[in-house]
C-alpha cells in the first residue's frame, strides 16, 4: 500500500510588501462605501456655506445711504481720524523740533451763553494725545506719522493708524518737558524723543509708500471720547527746518463731527493747540466686522465630522470588522494611522470646499451690511480656508483616537463635541442676565480667555483675521466679534496637540488590548 | 362559579393589560439595573454638575450692585456639561438596542411597541429625575457655600439665595435634564443609531445658544433663543432680568417639553411603522 502525498494548493499571486498606502486606500474604500456618511460632509459643506447668508445678517445702526462714508486707511482699513491740526505745507524733505510742557484734558459740563460747550479741566485719558505730524493731506485716511505724547501711555510714535511704537515713558509737565522730533526724507519718516532736547533717541521709521512731495507738517492734538472731552498742548521752541509761513488751523473730519471745535492759540513763544478726536484703526465689538463670519457655520461642519470620525472606528467595533481589519493589517498602529489620514484627509477636503465657497460668498455679503468690514489680504483668506479645513480634520482625527478609547459611538460623540463646544460656550454666552451687556464680575473676560487657549476650543483661533489695538479706548475685544486670545496657529497647535495625545493613547490601548 | 365569569370582560381586559405594562416596566428596569453603564453615565450626571458648577462658583466674581450676574445661572452652570451626559443616557436607552440586535428580542417579548417606548421612557426618567435631583442639590450647596465670599451678597443685591425665584430655578433645572434625557430616547428611536443620534441632539443643543450669539439681527437672535432648547430651556434658570427674557421662564421650560414631545412622537411613529 503507498500514500498518496498530495501538495496544497497554493496561491500563485506573489506575496506583496503591505504598503501604508494600500491601507489608506482600503480606508477610503470604508468610508465611500457607507452612504450616510458620504451624505453627511456633503450636508456638512452645504450647511457652512448656507451659513453664510444667516451669519451676515447684521444690522447697522444706520442704513443704506444714509451711513456717512467710513474713512479709510492707506492699508484700507475702516479708521477714525478726526483730530485739530495746526499745519502748513512742506514740500520735499524736512524736519519738525518741538518742545511739549504740558498735556492737559478738558471736559464738557454743560453749555455755555454762546452755545458752546462750557469746559473745565480735568478727564485726560489715557489715549489723549498731542505732538507732531507729518500728513498727505488734511483729508481724513491719508497717510501720516506722528510722535505724540500721551495722558499715561508715555511718548508714542504712531502712523497710518495701525502701527504704534513706545518711546519715552512717564507723563508730561513743565518740569519735565519731552522733545519730539520728525524727519522726512523721501517716503521715510523718522521719529525721535528726548528729555533734554540735546540727547536724541531714535523711536521708529515709518515708510509711507507713495507719499506725495507736498505734505502738511504741523501740530496736532486728540482726545478720543465719547463725550465731551479734549486735549491741550502746550508747544514751545518749535524748530521747521524749512522757511515758515503762517500756521492754518484745521478740523480734520470735520467740525461737525467733534463736540467741540479746535483751536489755535500763540503766544509768547508758545502754540497751544486743542482738539478731540482719536487717529487709530476701528477696532472692537460692534465697531467692525471680521471675514470670520464667513465660517460661523464651521459648528455645523465640526459636528458631522466628529460624528463620522468616531463612527470611522466605533462602527468597525460594533460590527466586529475590526478583527477582519486588524487580521489584514496585523500592525495596529499602521492602522490607526491609516485610518487617521483617510477620516482626516475626508475632513480637510470637506472643509476646503465649504470654506473655498463661504470665504468669498462671505466677503461680498459682509460688505453690504454697512458694518464696517475689516480688510483681509488673499494670503490671510487663504490661511482661513486652510485653517478651517484642517480644523475640521483635527477635529475628526480627535473623534478617531477617542473612539479608539471608548470604543463607543454615544460617550465618543458626546465627549468630543463637549470638550470643543462647551467651552465655547461658556465663553460666549456668560452667565449674566439679558440685556446687561458685558460684565465686569462674573466669569471675567480674562476666565473666558482661559477657556479658549487650554481647551480644543483654541483651535478656533485659526479663523481669526481681525487685529487687536491697544491704543484703541474703549475697544471690548470677545470672540463674538472674532478676537481670540491666541495667535492663529498658535490656537490650532493647542487643538492638534489634545489630537496627538489622544491618538497616543489610543494607539497604546489598540496595542495592548484585545480586539 | 369561577373567578373569570364574575370578571366582566372589559376589566379582565384592563387586568391584563396593567399586568402586561408592569411585565414591559419591570423587564425594562431589569435592563437598566444589571448592566453598569446607566449608572455609570447617572453618576457622571451628578458629578460633572456639581463640579463645572462648583469650578463656576469660584470663578465667578461680583464687585458691584450692578454687576448684572445671576447667581442661580452661575450655580447651574454645570448643566452645560450634564446634560450632554444625560443626553448620552438618554440615546443608549434605545441605542444600544439596536447596535447589539437586542431590540429584535425586546420586541418579541413585548410586540406592542409603544408600550415597549413608554416602558423605556419610563424606566429611563426616573433615574435621571433622581439622578437630576441630586446634581441640583449639590450644585446648590456649592453655591450656598461660596457665592456669599464671592461678592454675592445682600449689599450687592441678593438678598437670599433661597427666594421664590431660586427654587423655581432649581426645581425646573431638575425637569430640564430629565427632559433633555428623554429628547435623546425619542431621537435615537427615530434614527436607530447612537452616534448619529447623539449628533444630532447635541447639535440641536448646543448649536442653537452659539448660532444666536453670531446673528447680531436682534429680532432673528432672540427668536432663535427661544426656539433653541437650551436658551429657552435654561430661562428657567433666571433669578434676575426675567422681564426681559426672550420667554418667560416656564414657557422657555415649555418649549423644551414641546422638543421632547415631538422627539418621542417621532421615535414612537418610527418604531410603530418601519421593521426594526
Amino acid at each position: 500500500m503507498t500514500t498518496r502525498v498530495t501538495t496544497p494548493y497554493r496561491s500563485q499571486v506573489t506575496a506583496g510588501r503591505e504598503s501604508f498606502w494600500h491601507l489608506v486606500h482600503a480606508e477610503w474604500i470604508k468610508f465611500r462605501s457607507v452612504r450616510g456618511w458620504v451624505i453627511t460632509m456633503i450636508v456638512a459643506i452645504a450647511a457652512i456655506t448656507a451659513f453664510v447668508f444667516l451669519a451676515s445678517n447684521v444690522s447697522s445702526s444706520c442704513s443704506g445711504s444714509a451711513c456717512p462714508a467710513q474713512p479709510t486707511g492707506p492699508g484700507g482699513e475702516p479708521v477714525t481720524d478726526v483730530f485739530y491740526f495746526a499745519h502748513q505745507p512742506l514740500t520735499g524733505n524736512g524736519t519738525i523740533t518741538v518742545q511739549i510742557t504740558s498735556l492737559t484734558g478738558q471736559v464738557g459740563v454743560g453749555q455755555g451763553a454762546n452755545g458752546q460747550p462750557q469746559m473745565e479741566p480735568g478727564g485726560l485719558q489715557p489715549w489723549s494725545k498731542a505732538g507732531i505730524i507729518i500728513k498727505e493731506n488734511t483729508s481724513q485716511g491719508s497717510a501720516y506719522a506722528a510722535m505724540m505724547v500721551t495722558g499715561s501711555n508715555g511718548v508714542r510714535m504712531q502712523w497710518d493708524y495701525v502701527n504704534d511704537i513706545p518711546g519715552l515713558t512717564g507723563s508730561v509737565s513743565a518740569s519735565s518737558p519731552r522733545w519730539l522730533r520728525l524727519v522726512r526724507t523721501g517716503d521715510t519718516i523718522t521719529g525721535y524723543d528726548s528729555a533734554d532736547g540735546t540727547r536724541w533717541t531714535l523711536v521708529g521709521t515709518a515708510t509711507l509708500p507713495g507719499l506725495t512731495s507736498t505734505v502738511q507738517g504741523g501740530l496736532f492734538a486728540a482726545a478720543p471720547s465719547n463725550g465731551n472731552a479734549t486735549a491741550t498742548g502746550v508747544f514751545r521752541h518749535i524748530g521747521l527746518s524749512w522757511p515758515a509761513t503762517r500756521w492754518t488751523g484745521t478740523n480734520v473730519g470735520g467740525v461737525e463731527n467733534v463736540p467741540v471745535p479746535g483751536s489755535l492759540r500763540q503766544g509768547d513763544g508758545t502754540l497751544t493747540v486743542t482738539g478731540s478726536g482719536d487717529i487709530s484703526p476701528l477696532a472692537g465689538d460692534g465697531a467692525v466686522l471680521s471675514l470670520q463670519r464667513a465660517l460661523d457655520g464651521t459648528f455645523l461642519g465640526l459636528i458631522a465630522a466628529i460624528v463620522v470620525g468616531a463612527m470611522f472606528m466605533t462602527a468597525e467595533y460594533r460590527r466586529g470588522l475590526i478583527r477582519v481589519s486588524l487580521a489584514a493589517s496585523p500592525r495596529r498602529g499602521r492602522l490607526l494611522a491609516a485610518k487617521a489620514v483617510a477620516i482626516g484627509g475626508v475632513s480637510f477636503v470637506t472643509g476646503l470646499i465649504a470654506a473655498a465657497l463661504a470665504v468669498p460668498l462671505g466677503a461680498r455679503t459682509l460688505a453690504r451690511t454697512g458694518v464696517p468690514l475689516w480688510p483681509v489680504p488673499a494670503l490671510t483668506e487663504a490661511r482661513m480656508v486652510i485653517g478651517t479645513a484642517a480644523l475640521l480634520a483635527v477635529a475628526a482625527v480627535l473623534a478617531l483616537a477617542i473612539g479608539t478609547i471608548l470604543r463607543r459611538s454615544a460617550t465618543t460623540v458626546a465627549a468630543v463635541i463637549v470638550v470643543t463646544f462647551i467651552p465655547y460656550l461658556l465663553a460666549l454666552v456668560p452667565p449674566i442676565g439679558p440685556g446687561l451687556g458685558h460684565s465686569q464680575g462674573g466669569l471675567s473676560l480674562v476666565g473666558r480667555e482661559w477657556l479658549l487657549r487650554i481647551t480644543p476650543a483654541a483651535g478656533f483661533s485659526v479663523q481669526q483675521v481681525i487685529p487687536r489695538f491697544s491704543q484703541v479706548t474703549g475697544a471690548i475685544y470677545t470672540p463674538n466679534w472674532g478676537y481670540y486670545p491666541l495667535a492663529p496657529w498658535a490656537g490650532f497647535a493647542v487643538e492638534c496637540a489634545w489630537a496627538a495625545a489622544a491618538l497616543i493613547l489610543a494607539n497604546y490601548l489598540l496595542r495592548r488590548r484585545d480586539a | 362559579m369561577s373567578l373569570a365569569t364574575r370578571v366582566s370582560p372589559s376589566s379582565h381586559s384592563v387586568v391584563q393589560a396593567l399586568h402586561a405594562a408592569v411585565q414591559a416596566l419591570r423587564a425594562q428596569w431589569t435592563k437598566v439595573r444589571t448592566v453598569a453603564g446607566p449608572a455609570w453615565l447617572l453618576a457622571g450626571v451628578v458629578a460633572l454638575t456639581v463640579a463645572v458648577g462648583a469650578a463656576a462658583d469660584s470663578a465667578a466674581r461680583c464687585s458691584s450692585a450692578t454687576c448684572g450676574l445671576d447667581p442661580a445661572k452661575v450655580t447651574f452652570t454645570g448643566i452645560y456639561l450634564g446634560q450632554a451626559v444625560a443626553a448620552v443616557a438618554g440615546v443608549l436607552a434605545i441605542g444600544n438596542e439596536y447596535s447589539t440586535g437586542m431590540i429584535k428580542l425586546s420586541l418579541t417579548a413585548v410586540p406592542r411597541r409603544l408600550m415597549l417606548l413608554s416602558a423605556k421612557a419610563a424606566v429611563l426618567a426616573a433615574p435621571v429625575l433622581t439622578a437630576s435631583a441630586l446634581a441640583v442639590a449639590g450644585s446648590v450647596l456649592a453655591g450656598w457655600l461660596t457665592l456669599p465670599g464671592r461678592g454675592f451678597t445682600p449689599a450687592h443685591g441678593y438678598a437670599s439665595l433661597t427666594a421664590g425665584a431660586d427654587i423655581r430655578a432649581a426645581a425646573g433645572t431638575v425637569v430640564y435634564l430629565m427632559l433633555i434625557a428623554l429628547l435623546s430616547l425619542g431621537v435615537a428611536a427615530a434614527v436607530r443609531d447612537s452616534a448619529a443620534a447623539i449628533g444630532l441632539v447635541l447639535g440641536l443643543l448646543y448649536l442653537s445658544p452659539i448660532l444666536a450669539s453670531f446673528v447680531s439681527d436682534a429680532t432673528l437672535a432672540r427668536r432663535l433663543q427661544q426656539i433653541g432648547p437650551l436658551s429657552a430651556g435654561l430661562d428657567v434658570q433666571a433669578t434676575i432680568g426675567v422681564k426681559s427674557l426672550p420667554l418667560t421662564p416656564w414657557q422657555g421650560l415649555g418649549v423644551v417639553a414641546l422638543w421632547t414631545a415631538g422627539a418621542l412622537l417621532l421615535g414612537a411613529l418610527a418604531l410603530k411603522l418601519r421593521d426594526a
